[in-house]
């Protein structure tokens, strides 16, 4: 083997280790700030939204499956994960500045927020309910009568999850209805 | 000494060196037909599970059905015109705070069988 040829052996396999390490670094980080105690280490998060969420059937339920903050606020697929972090970083910004640092101004920001997370929601098509409750695989004879009714006809009505559900794992905020509807939620 | 079969306390006549009874569990009733009143008057009784709606100053979330804007849509009972009034017999354009909390009428169902037996029957004149 010539020298050249060592040196270039040499280099792939230390690019090839060191990929996989600064990759898999990368993305064991990120995977850090995908869970609920990430989530509600601030106290914005948990003061606020966290003890409402733990009175729903997403936090807890009959069977014990529970749909964490990450599994309906950021999507699965990593192109769409990684620009729904990048968008997300702005938060940073809102946490120094202490924008909903109170009660008080989380509460005069919940609908701007509610709206633009309904926003998200509907352009995709629900695509994060949709991880877990799909319509294929839906019996509507094991749902109750007023399920039924709004199932059936939605699916032929072409209406996503959002558009019905919404504050089911949070509070609604005062005037919700009109400004949903006013922005075409 | 006093015999833990001649004793009987709220734990009822369980030794106390042994496990009581679990109580039995009421699960809410499911999703139903509209359940006929009593007598007149009545509260019409809820004949669905309501766990997690929230009704309080912000939202109400029986009104997303009940309110007289939306029950053809979703095919509830509507609210009694009776609940837009205010104690004075005012008509108000909204329902009347003292009629917003509906809970405190109007109640969901359990499997629980009644503590007290109850041979109440209404007049006929005004059975429905």
């Amino acid at each position: 083997m010539t020298l050249g040829k060592k040196i270039f052996s040499g280099t792939l396999i230390t690019g090839f280790i060191l990929g996989i390490i600064f990759w898999g670094g990368f993305n064991w980080t990120l995977e850090l700030t995908n869970s609920l105690s990430f989530c509600t280490s601030c106290h914005e998060m948990r003061d606020n939204v966290y003890p409402e969420y733990q009175n729903t059937v997403h936090y807890s339920n009959r069977t014990g499956v529970r749909a964490e903050c990450p599994d309906c606020h950021v999507p699965r697929e990593w192109i769409h994960k990684i620009i729904r972090k990048v968008e997300a970083s702005r938060e940073l910004y809102h946490k120094v500045v202490g924008t909903i640092d109170t009660p008080e101004k989380f509460e005069q920001y919940r609908l701007t927020m509610a709206l633009s997370e309904w926003k998200r929601m509907k352009s995709v098509d629900s695509r994060e309910c949709r991880n877990c409750h799909d319509y294929e695989s839906m019996d509507f004879v094991d749902q109750g009568r007023r399920a039924v009714k709004a199932h059936s006809t939605g699916l032929d009505e072409g209406k996503t999850c959002i558009d019905c559900h919404k504050g089911i794992a949070h509070q609604l905020p005062k005037g919700w209805e009109e400004a949903a509807a006013k922005a075409g939620l | 000494m006093i015999n833990a079969e001649e004793l009987s306390s709220l734990r009822g006549d369980h030794p106390l060196d042994e496990v009581s009874k679990v109580a039995e569990k009421k699960n809410w009733a499911k999703d139903g037909e509209p359940i006929s009143r009593n007598y007149v008057q009545q509260p019409p009784l809820i004949p669905h599970k309501i766990k997690g709606y929230q009704i309080n100053l912000k939202f109400n979330k029986c009104l997303s059905c009940h309110s007289w804007k939306k029950y053809r849509e979703s095919g509830a009972t509507k609210i009694s015109q009776t609940h837009f009034k205010d104690r004075d017999g005012n008509d108000l354009a909204e329902v009347s705070a003292r009629r917003y909390f509906c809970t405190q009428c109007h109640v969901p169902q359990a499997n629980a069988k009644p503590l007290v037996e109850n041979t109440f029957k209404p007049v006929d004149a005004v059975k429905n």
